[in-house]
């Protein structure tokens, strides 16, 4: 502490060690939320139901999102990323996610979402395993905080169920 | 005329006596205790900064909040602990006195060349 220099930077260190632990506390502090989200999506309809030339299906859906996921924000939340997935079996692969549509909540003000949509990416197969497929569609989550880890989480809808026949 | 100048000497005298007393606030070095004081009044401030800025930033569920009352609390600590303010200079270190370090001679440290058989005086 013997010199102006001395004393600046003694300052500057021991003022960005405790910034990085009030950050890790506010991390910490995260754990202690306990979200309870609700979500639930209707597949209005079937706008088509084709074969490609190159032999995948394709599949255009409209569909109704309405999701609550006001309880994921914290003070420590930066933003949440939504994402709406199709998820089935094939003979192929044991699991298949398509992402329908996805969106990002700025704040706690835009958490209560309804949303009323076709698909806003393809809903393309690995061949042509979609007529007459069960199908879940899973409501994935990403929170995204100010400081700390990003964690993620999700809600299985089941029961969703593609036609037999091309349309 | 005469008396023009007198004040305009006084006047430049007076801005350089400022000045000095500003460049030593900034570079003079601090006794001891001053840097003990410093030391512990940084530590201290910042601490407590630290703390009441994330208990406010939690309750009022504000991360931005919990920020700026912690840049506050830097910005003032730096104001209050960097510059050499005067209350740091309270003990000031009592050099020996010339004349008095002259009656006791520095002890010359003895001449150690190589181990050879030299005379002793």
């Amino acid at each position: 502490m013997h010199s102006f220099g001395y004393r600046a930077n003694a300052m500057l260190t021991f003022s960005i060690t405790i910034l990085a632990l009030m950050c890790a506390m506010a991390s910490v502090s995260d754990n202690f939320n306990s979200p309870s989200p609700t979500s639930e999506v209707q597949v209005l309809n079937i706008n088509w139901f084709q074969k490609k030339p190159d032999g995948d299906d394709e599949v255009s859906l409209t569909l109704n999102i309405s999701a609550n996921l006001e309880s994921l924000f914290t003070w420590n939340t930066k933003q949440v990323f939504v994402f709406l997935a199709a998820e089935y079996q094939t003979p192929k692969n044991a699991l298949n996610q398509v992402s329908l549509w996805d969106g990002i909540i700025p704040s706690k003000e835009h958490a209560k979402y309804w949303i009323h949509t076709t698909n806003k990416y393809r809903f393309i197969d690995q061949g042509s395993n979609l007529r007459g497929k069960n199908f879940n569609l899973t409501l994935h989550w990403h929170v995204m905080p100010k400081t700390g880890k990003m964690f993620a989480d999700k809600i299985v809808m089941t029961g969703f169920r593609l036609p037999q026949a091309y349309r | 005329m005469k008396s023009l100048l007198l004040k305009h000497n006084r006047n430049i005298s007076a801005a350089a006596g400022s000045t000095v007393k500003i460049v030593s606030i900034l570079i003079s070095p601090m006794d001891w205790q001053g840097q003990k004081l410093a030391e512990h009044l940084m530590q201290l401030l910042l601490v407590c900064f630290a703390v009441v800025a994330f208990i406010t930033g939690y309750v009022l569920g504000s991360f931005q909040t919990m920020m700026l009352i912690y840049a506050a609390g830097v910005v003032l600590t730096s104001l209050l602990v960097v510059p050499n303010w005067p209350f740091f200079n309270r003990h000031s270190l009592n050099w020996l006195d010339p004349s008095e370090a002259d009656k006791h001679p520095k002890p010359h440290p003895a001449i150690s060349g190589p181990k050879k058989k030299t005379a002793k005086k």
